[in-house]
């Protein structure tokens, strides 16, 4: 590859810069938890969150939240939302599910800015919030320089 | 336009559990990153992805801009009913596309 110095240089940069740019507290990712679960206990438990722990490239890396739920119309998971500590904003995903799931698992694919936390909660329906969480080392994060 | 893959299926015994999985090519350009000239890239992202299967909606999951470039989904649903599942994604810049594929439940 012709530029790749430039490229790395440039990619140096963005990951020196990063702690200037905007960037997602862990008071941000509270804020984003609160919103999503209010008043209600957050319990560790029943969540499964796959996800590598040591991750060469932060631009895609692949994810899996799985709940424990018998998923019938009585007891299952309405929703999945997953949170992030470090990229510049706090939101990953949030996933809807019903009893037609049959199993409440999402797979995905996220991009990771920096060495850090992973939070998965999943919402059943009766109002309870399970969560698990991961570290996650990065080592190279998602570029934020543009070098295409 | 937008190149998608689609794995699901063909056919299914009533009430299993099948695994759709889904990947659509999109940048997914996150919005905070700045380009060649210095400044930063409009956001260009898909928020919106649902399924729906024979009209009736089985999955939807909103999309920030921490999903990687060509955004891959994976989830599960009980077979029913012979007949369509839908995907549908849409986000910024108007961008909305649509792939059905067949099932047939015995």
């Amino acid at each position: 590859m012709k530029s790749s110095r430039r490229q790395f240089l440039a990619c140096a940069a963005g990951v020196t810069l990063l702690p200037f740019a905007a960037e997602a507290t862990s008071a941000d990712l509270a804020a984003a938890i609160k919103a999503v679960t209010g008043s209600a206990d957050l319990r560790t438990g029943k969540v499964t969150l796959e996800i590598p722990p040591i991750v060469e490239n932060g631009n895609t890396v692949p994810m899996t939240v799985t709940v424990e739920s018998p998923m019938t119309t009585d007891d299952y998971v309405k929703a999945i939302h997953v949170f992030n500590e470090k990229n510049p904003q706090p939101h990953v995903f949030n996933a809807w599910l019903s009893p037609a799931n049959g199993k409440a698992q999402v797979g995905t694919r996220i991009k990771l800015a920096d060495t850090q936390k992973i939070v998965a909660i999943a919402e059943t329906s009766k109002g309870e919030f399970w969560t698990a969480s991961a570290e996650v080392i990065v080592t190279i994060a998602a570029c934020i320089e543009d070098i295409t | 336009m937008a190149n998608v893959l689609v794995n699901a299926p063909k056919t299914a015994r009533k009430g299993d559990t099948v695994e759709i999985k889904a990947l659509i090519m999109h940048p997914m350009e996150t919005g905070f990153r700045p380009g060649a000239n210095g400044r930063i890239i409009p956001r260009n992202i898909i928020e919106d992805f649902s399924a729906t299967w024979n009209g009736r909606e089985v999955f939807r999951m909103k999309m920030s801009s921490a999903i990687a470039a060509n955004p891959f989904v994976s989830f599960f649903t009980v077979a029913t009913e012979s007949g369509t599942i839908a995907l549908r994604w849409s986000g910024d810049e108007g961008f909305v596309a649509e792939h059905r594929v067949a099932i047939t439940v015995t």
